[in-house]
């Protein structure tokens, strides 16, 4: 292997192989300084530095070229040079133009999550609680489109699309055969098959995982239940389609499989694609060898219902009358 | 009288046929290049040139050539850039459509010196007369031996091909017009890589202005030395300025640099002042990207020296109190014109144009545009004066490719130089809607230094 590059992100230094981008060697120090992506894939060859809201700072080019890079650059696409230094939360230069984004991408954005099956597992939401402001600048008409049918299991909801392209890039790299692709130009561009009844491939599925806000949503779970009410779990099955190893999240409510998904890591990317038939066809708990409960993070909404440990606030633990009343719940956190 | 390189013999009847052109001295430069001079050499003259890139960044053409990547079995392409669509500028049209084989010849020549024996001109897709000019051109130029195989017994092979665009303003910008000339989508590419490493068809490419590469055949033909003693220090040369708007004479004239821009305007050689005997209230300098200037500025420094055509002295003050040479799209405004209407105009060309790839300019130049369309028909806001401000830095510079800049400074430098007349618009909507602001203060002589940095930070 060849020489490891040393790359310093907001004051921490990580060294990663040389080739790779700046959000990825993030990536591998993780936490807070991960810059957020909406559209970089790295399943996706091809993808990123389109959505601008993983810009950072270059403070210092590498060790050769000390000069700072003029202007923000991407993260995803840029790669590290040995002894750069990154600023991403510590530079409020960053932040601003971020934020900035943000609200540039939700300016058409119909902002209607209470009806959205997304809502929970957006990215774009998640993005506009970190970013976003509370009130919109933007006082015009949204732009609006039809929603298209995408074949009879997939919606395309348009109106939601914030253009990432990463759907366009896994009909042309995941399915065999593209029928998928961007109409138009500017703000009036479309996520378009043309031919509506046109996607029809084992693999089409996967445009609604990549997808990172509502637009592509799976019609066999549309409207079924809120993410956070569902209960996530990992589970596998001998699927006989050669690109396809089975192994997905079955979301329940009580006892019923109303969706399945890819997995997905920490940052949202599914760790294999599936195919059509275990995503919309397998729909019963026998289909499937149950393997554990996926584990969702804290933060997320999703955990809000299931999965948080009851932590006793310092008050609580200062106060006998206190822990009398809350004696349940403490005896569930000393059991784990 | 300027000296003209380019546009000498425009006049000369039938100087668009081969023969003619080869009459006034034409292909002379390919004979020289071919036979007496490698490669290299001919780089070597472009870089003692100075010649800049004619279509708007103004990068040594040199310079962007020694740049190439010169891998082994790898072809290497040369990509004539005629896609010009900004408005203001047609300098390049002219060219295409009176003197096609100055172009052919520079692409002859451009291409030896590159090491290319696949050539394209990328000419946009409203350009059909053009495009039929060029294609008539370039069988003439093959049937008399100055393409194809073994040229002039020089062992040198080129082919030479046109190919229309769409008609995007976008496929203007390098790295889109390669996606586009390779059959796809006319979104721009992530740099780097940069067309010098990989550009068309993953090959190392060269895309050059129309005018840059008609400028390698002066260069040749007299040397590169005697092409730098035209112009004005880093300005070397003669440019070509599509002069449009309220002139008596409109039109494009070829100018050397460095010539006073007040010249430019009033004297009877070029534009011959502004017409009807109106008064000049602005100017957008190099076409409608470029930051748009109060008539007071354009014609002087801040500091009260007088302002050059060249790329120095249009872009002195920076973006405070100067402008860019960009393309060459000189637009005059006389006192009737209103300026908010005109931001408006430039703005929805931006909305129109954007390729939609990244965020902050598919979204914020439709902002923009609306904003624009509020405050001209008098609907506006106190406070969308600073909203445009703000959402224009938001779009500069957070951009895969410099439309963003390109839609962000019009409208910043508009605000900058003419705020009270956006204001006028809020305060007087219907008034607005009938009269014009009229030249105000625009043309008054520049205030004092210490005023001009108090007005700065206001």
């Amino acid at each position: 292997m060849a020489d490891l590059m040393k790359v310093t992100i907001d004051g921490i230094t990580v060294e990663v192989a040389p080739g790779t981008s700046i959000l990825n060697a993030a990536r591998q120090i993780g936490g807070d300084i991960v810059p957020p992506a909406m559209c970089y894939y790295s399943k996706l060859e091809g993808s990123g530095g389109k959505c601008r809201t993983c810009i950072v700072k270059v403070s210092k080019g590498s060790e050769k070229d000390p000069r700072p890079m003029p202007k923000l650059v991407a993260s995803c696409r840029t790669t590290v040079m040995d002894g750069m230094e990154v600023q991403n939360i510590t530079s409020p230069e960053v932040l601003e133009a971020r934020s900035g984004v943000v609200e540039m991408l939700l300016i058409n954005h119909p902002l209607d999550c209470p009806v959205c099956d997304q809502a929970g597992e957006c990215d774009l939401q998640n993005l506009g609680y970190e970013h976003g402001l509370q009130k919109t600048r933007y006082e015009f008409e949204r732009r609006t489109f039809d929603r298209i049918d995408i074949g009879d299991k997939i919606q395309l909801h348009m109106n939601r699309c914030i253009l990432c392209y990463r759907c366009v890039f896994t009909a042309d790299q995941i399915t065999n055969k593209r029928v998928h692709g961007i109409l138009n130009r500017g703000d009036h561009s479309e996520i378009s098959t043309y031919i509506q009844t046109a996607v029809d491939n084992d693999f089409s599925g996967n445009v609604i995982d990549v997808c990172p806000v509502g637009a592509l949503t799976d019609k066999t779970f549309r409207f079924k239940n809120r993410v956070w009410f569902t209960k996530p779990v990992d589970a596998h099955r001998n699927c006989d389609h050669e690109k396809c190893n089975g192994q997905v999240t079955l979301w329940y409510k009580g006892a019923d499989v109303l969706r399945v998904t890819a997995r997905k890591d920490q940052f949202g990317e599914v760790e294999s694609f599936i195919c059509n038939t275990c995503r919309f066809e397998k729909k019963a708990t026998s289909d499937w060898n149950i393997e554990q409960p996926t584990h969702i993070p804290d933060t997320s909404v999703i955990a809000s219902n299931h999965y948080e440990t009851f932590k006793p606030l310092p008050v609580i633990m200062e106060n006998l009358a206190l822990q009398k009343a809350n004696q349940v719940e403490l005896e569930k956190t000393s059991k784990f | 009288m300027g000296r003209k390189l380019l546009l000498e013999h425009i006049n000369v009847p039938g100087i668009n046929t081969l023969e003619v052109y080869r009459q006034k001295g034409g292909y002379r430069a390919v004979e020289k290049a071919l036979k007496t001079l490698t490669p290299d050499e001919v780089v070597e003259e472009v870089k003692k040139s100075g010649l800049r890139g004619r279509g708007g960044a103004g990068f040594p053409t040199g310079m962007k050539w020694s740049f190439l990547a010169k891998p082994e079995g790898v072809a290497r392409y040369l990509v004539c850039n005629a896609d010009e669509s900004e408005p203001g500028t047609f300098k390049d049209r002219y060219l295409m459509t009176y003197i096609p084989h100055a172009l052919i010849e520079g692409m002859i020549v451009s291409s030896f010196a590159l090491g290319a024996n696949t050539s394209y001109i990328y000419v946009r897709g409203e350009m059909m007369p053009q495009i039929r000019i060029l294609e008539k051109a370039i069988a003439e130029a093959k049937a008399a031996g100055f393409l194809g195989k073994n040229i002039l017994g020089s062992g040198y092979d080129l082919e030479l091909y046109v190919q229309s665009g769409g008609g995007a303003y976008i496929c203007g910008e390098e790295t889109a017009l390669l996606e586009s000339l390779e059959g796809k989508r006319g979104n721009p590419r992530i740099k780097p890589p940069f067309p010098a490493i990989a550009g068309l068809y993953g090959c190392p490419t060269v895309v050059n202005n129309v005018e840059s590469i008609a400028a390698v055949v002066p260069i040749i033909n007299d040397g590169g030395d005697e092409y730098a003693k035209v112009g004005i220090g880093r300005s070397t040369g003669t440019k070509l300025i599509s002069a449009s708007g309220n002139l008596v004479k409109p039109g494009v004239y070829e100018i050397e640099l460095g010539l006073p821009v007040e010249e430019f305007i009033y004297s009877d050689e070029y534009c011959g002042g502004i017409a009807n005997g109106k008064r000049l209230k602005a100017t957008v300098a190099g076409g409608s990207s470029v930051p748009i200037l109060p008539a007071n500025l354009t014609l002087k420094y801040a500091n009260g020296e007088p302002r050059l055509m060249s790329y120095e002295s249009l872009a002195e003050g920076g973006f405070a109190t100067g402008t860019m040479m960009g393309s060459g799209g000189f637009i005059a405004f006389d006192e009737d014109q209103c300026i908010v209407r005109n931001t408006w105009n430039f703005s929805r060309f931006y909305h129109h144009e954007s390729c939609g790839q990244c965020s902050p300019c598919r979204e914020g130049t439709g902002w923009l545009e609306k904003v624009l369309h509020r405050l001209e028909f008098g609907h506006g806001k106190m406070s969308d004066i600073d909203l445009l401000v703000d959402v224009s830095k938001k779009i500069e510079g957070n951009t895969i490719c410099p439309l963003g800049d390109a839609a962000a400074w019009p409208v910043a430098s508009a605000i900058r130089h003419f705020r009270d007349e956006f204001e006028w618009h809020v305060k007087e909507p219907s008034k607005s809607q009938t009269s014009n602001y009229g030249l105000a203060n625009y043309a008054n002589p520049i205030e004092k230094k210490e005023e001009e940095v108090k007005q700065d930070n206001s």
